[in-house]
């Protein structure tokens, strides 16, 4: 039925995956920990991306699947980055 | 000669199409935070000192674990080890339910407190804290019903892995409920740090 090969993720791929996530979040936590308000929410914010990228790629296979699965998945993203982008305007222009 | 006709790739676009209604479902709530936050910011700040951040840290590593333990599930199955799949799934489930637990301990403490919506206490709040603990609930309470049905789904992949349905050749079932529960735990990436963390 299936010609192709379907890529299998290896135990120990999956595994440093979720090393790195746990490492991250360590780092998320430390970092709150000591005050530097906007900036740590900035952090804070980049790693949990980091973070929901790994997810994306590897746990959600998006990296070994068809490539229409990444470009809807950027596209959806780039959609919500936009509506949040003109709230935004709205409201600081008002 | 008959032909099954099997479209995995479509199955899987359906399931993705879904997420990102489920992605949007979210977004909204969480656009609706960062307009509330951006104009209460130290209400924000001071509701979300009240949250226990160890039981965030801790639910997050329990997620996080669960989304490895199905993504590994799915690799057994490729393997053609379905012994090994099941056990995947068991520990996914466990580690589901643990995250509940936590979840009831957690929000049973904020209900001790009388820090819910409409409690005498919580009118007293300024703006700030009320808008920030009716989105922790709302979100919160979202994403724990998506928990549970994640678990009824993995559950259903648990038979059907075990029936031998899902097995080495065809495995889209298992696949697409794996999809739903890394949408859980993406959605808590998200929810973790600007609930629990800052503050």
């Amino acid at each position: 039925m299936e010609d192709k090969k379907h890529h299998i993720s290896s135990f120990n791929s999956l595994l440093m995956v979720l090393i790195g996530l746990f490492i991250m979040t360590g780092i998320s936590v430390m970092i709150t920990e000591i005050h530097f308000s906007t900036f740590s929410v900035g952090v804070a914010l980049l790693l949990a991306s980091i973070k929901g990228y790994l997810v994306l790629t590897y746990f959600m296979h998006l990296k070994y699947d068809e490539p229409i699965f990444r470009i809807m998945v950027f596209l959806i993203l780039l959609l919500f980055a936009i509506v949040i982008g003109i709230t935004f305007i709205d409201y600081l222009l008002r | 000669m008959s032909h099954e006709f099997n479209d995995d790739v479509g199955k899987k676009m359906g399931m993705w199409i879904f997420i990102f209604t489920e992605l949007f479902l979210f977004g909204g709530l969480f656009l609706v935070y960062a307009v509330f936050r951006a104009n209460y910011t130290e209400g924000f700040h001071s509701a979300a000192a009240d949250l226990d951040a160890f039981v965030g840290t801790l639910n997050t590593v329990i997620l996080l674990a669960s989304s490895a333990t199905v993504a590994m599930s799915i690799t057994a199955v490729q393997k053609g080890n379905n012994k090994l799949a099941l056990r995947f799934i068991i520990v996914t489930v466990i580690l589901a339910l643990a995250f509940m637990v936590n979840k009831y301990f957690e929000w049973g403490h904020k209900f001790d407190l009388k820090l819910y919506p409409g409690s005498e206490i919580m009118e007293q709040l300024g703006k700030g804290e009320i808008l920030f603990f009716g989105l922790y609930y709302m979100m919160t309470g979202l994403h724990a019903l998506h928990v549970i049905i994640g678990v009824v789904l993995l559950m259903i992949s648990y038979f059907k892995v075990k029936n031998g349905t899902v097995n080495s050749q065809k495995f889209i079932f298992l696949e697409n409920s794996g999809l739903y529960w890394h949408l859980v735990d993406f959605i808590w990436i998200f929810l973790f740090p600007l609930m629990y963390l800052v503050t």
